[in-house]
């Protein structure tokens, strides 16, 4: 007997779909595919056993590590025993509502000094340090951020394609002269294009980044949005945080506080040694650094010892093929890189640049699609 | 499904553990319900953990043949499936040639080309031929997207179609596996075709199990020292690469065969390369080692 069953209004499937229901509002991704694949699948065990529920359905509904938590979650919140069927039933997924910023930027309502006055505050908001900005310079911010133009690094594939431009490919041309039974015919000609190379941002969000957080994370979120497949962006502050999921979220003020609900240690702390060394144990040896840019957004404040974060920074240099730092403070007047974070990394740094005004993020943007 | 049909999980973990690899309930369970469900079954988890052995175990156990494709950066179809052997051909053609036409029409001579004795057949070609058998897909995440576009088709349908040839159909769809090691996000559309099982390290127990059933040799207070070390490396957290289950096994064996009853320093420093493959960590574990035993 299922547990949803001593309640007969509720069938076993009603209980199940309903549970699916609660996991994708849990945050797991669950399309109506999958929820039906683990009715069937709890069709298949013997129903009346807890534990078989709960590993067809981490089997069906999760596609990740990272869902598994939030699954666990909602599996012992739902079929703890002492739950009647009804009850569950009106545990109604809580649903996401997104933090949606005012936004008043006074925009060109017709006439064209109204217009020319709005470019002229644009040139002059792209040099301003964002950390300084009010409201409404913010605002009109986010509305550049949509604008910026986004190039990627590239890598040149093995694989090679039908290319007019490209050389004689020996294997096809042979072929295509086999179709034609030996006889000999044009020259098939083939190049191996470009791809994107893959990119891992790491986002500082400790205290002393707190101004600047916000706008690279939507930097992130822009190259994310350019090549979703390619892009993995974690924040760094007392832990390390994979938010790229969030930041596929098309709109970026939803995706931003998507991000933001994820990210537990905001404006905290921060042992960028310990939590850069947290990173390449558990991603360093995969395919996601090897070969990547790797772009860290960081003022290289580091409470921690720098020796470790020195030596962190270096095993990462071995994988990755670029590092670029981009410092806040770099792009202002007088700025020396005297603290002892920065110190440790910098041999270890491709690039050293800022990252503080947009036009500083347009800079940054053109390094990383020249590495 | 005939040869593969299994009753219950239980039993499942039952032959797999005659065959010396031991599931735990989850593992089974996910493992029974890919072979009712008949879909592929995705595993992941960190390296050493058994993914792999998984997909050999269960060949093992239904007495079926392993076809192994391991993936890289840029497979493509003529890798995985089947390709023409094209020298063969062109060799063929000139013999025919040479021969004076053997009295042949172009249309026989070209459908002689696309003979079976040309067709090269790959690994999921090879898997759907000889069906019933496990498919084994190593390390998915290395390949990229359009490979995955295209495993999609082939395991959603069981069949490929090779346009000089035919439609090849699996009678019994095969048992496949996929392991990845999460280097990136696999598609979702191909997440959704296979049932998902992440597996972790086992525990002490089991680990001190999977030790004794694969080496029977290794006398159990080694087998139990040498799980104990490894354990408390893993959750020591300055290694680079956490050992798995292979290297726990790789080491008892070595010093095994170094005639060693027990774990002791000397013998622990001499057979560090079985357990470590990073310098940075043979030196950590060897001074941890020396805390542990000294």
């Amino acid at each position: 007997m299922p547990p949803a069953s001593q309640n007969p209004e509720h069938n076993a499937e009603e209980i199940l779909l309903a549970f699916a229901a609660a996991v994708r509002a849990a945050g797991v991704k669950v399309t109506a595919d999958r929820s039906r694949s683990f009715v069937d699948a709890v069709r298949r065990l013997a129903l009346d056993r807890r534990s078989d529920v709960f590993w067809a359905g981490r089997a069906t509904l999760c596609a990740s590590p990272e869902d598994l938590p939030a699954y666990q979650r909602t599996f012992e919140a739902w079929f703890a025993v002492e739950h009647s069927a009804a009850q569950r039933l009106e545990t109604s997924a809580t649903t996401v509502s997104a933090a949606a910023l005012d936004n008043d930027d006074g925009g060109p309502e017709g006439g064209r000094e109204q217009l020319r006055a709005l470019a002229s505050r644009r040139e002059l908001l792209r040099h301003r340090d964002v950390a300084i900005l009010d409201d409404t310079e913010r605002a009109l911010l986010h509305r550049l951020f949509e604008e910026l133009p986004v190039r990627l690094p590239t890598r040149q594939t093995r694989r090679k394609h039908l290319d007019r431009h490209g050389d004689v490919d020996r294997v096809r041309t042979l072929r295509d002269q086999l179709r034609r039974g030996g006889e000999p015919g044009p020259l098939r000609r083939a190049r191996a294009p470009r791809k994107p190379r893959r990119m891992v941002w790491l986002v500082d969000i400790s205290g002393s980044m707190a101004p600047y957080a916000d706008s690279l994370l939507r930097l992130a979120h822009r190259v994310v949005e350019a090549a979703p497949r390619q892009v993995e962006v974690f924040t760094l502050g007392t832990r390390l945080t994979r938010v790229t999921g969030a930041l596929r979220v098309p709109d970026p003020d939803n995706a931003l506080a998507l991000a933001g609900r994820a990210v537990p240690d905001w404006s905290g702390g921060t042992r960028l040694g310990e939590v850069l060394r947290a990173f390449n144990d558990r991603w360093g040896q995969r395919v996601m650094v090897r070969g990547a840019v790797v772009v860290i957004a960081s003022d290289g404040w580091e409470r921690g010892d720098p020796a470790l974060l020195g030596r962190q920074a270096e095993r990462l240099h071995h994988l990755a093929r670029r590092i670029i730092w981009a410092n806040p403070h770099r792009g202002k007047a007088g700025y020396q890189p005297l603290q002892r974070g920065i110190r440790a990394v910098l041999p270890h740094v491709d690039f050293f640049i800022g990252g503080h005004s947009m036009q500083s993020f347009e800079e940054l943007l053109d390094v990383v699609a020249n590495a | 499904m005939t040869q593969t049909s299994i009753s219950s999980a239980t039993a499942l973990a039952e032959m797999l553990a005659a065959t010396g690899y031991l599931a735990d309930e989850g593992l089974a369970t996910i493992g029974y319900l890919a072979l009712s469900m008949e879909r592929p079954l995705l595993l992941e988890g960190e390296p050493g953990t058994g993914k792999t052995s998984l997909a050999e175990a269960l060949a093992e156990a239904f007495g079926l043949p392993l076809i192994r494709l391991q993936c890289y950066e840029g497979i493509d179809a003529a890798q995985a499936l089947y390709d023409w052997d094209f020298t063969a051909q062109i060799l063929h053609l000139r013999s025919v040639e040479a021969s004076g036409g053997a009295g042949l029409s172009v249309a026989e001579l070209e459908s002689s080309l696309y003979d079976k004795r040309f067709l090269l057949a790959r690994p999921i070609l090879k898997a759907l031929q000889q069906s019933p058998a496990v498919l084994l897909i190593d390390e998915i995440d290395r390949a990229d997207d359009e490979f995955e576009a295209f495993l999609l088709e082939v395991l959603s349908t069981y069949q490929v179609s090779i346009p000089e040839f035919g439609t090849v159909k699996a009678d019994t769809p095969p048992i496949v596996v996929l392991t990845s090691n999460r280097t990136r996000d696999l598609h979702d559309a191909l997440k959704r075709r296979c049932l998902y099982h992440w597996i972790d390290h086992p525990g002490l127990a089991r680990e001190v199990e999977i030790v004794r059933t694969r080496l029977p040799q290794v006398p159990a207070l080694l087998a139990e020292q040498v799980v104990r070390v490894v354990q408390q490396i893993r959750v020591t957290d300055d290694v680079l690469k956490p050992p798995g289950v292979a290297e726990t096994l790789d080491w008892a064996r070595a010093l095994h065969q170094l005639g060693r009853a027990e774990l002791d320093l000397e013998s622990a420093a001499a057979s560090i390369g079985a357990l470590c493959k990073y310098r940075e960590d043979t030196e950590r574990v060897s001074a941890a080692l020396s805390r542990m035993l000294g």
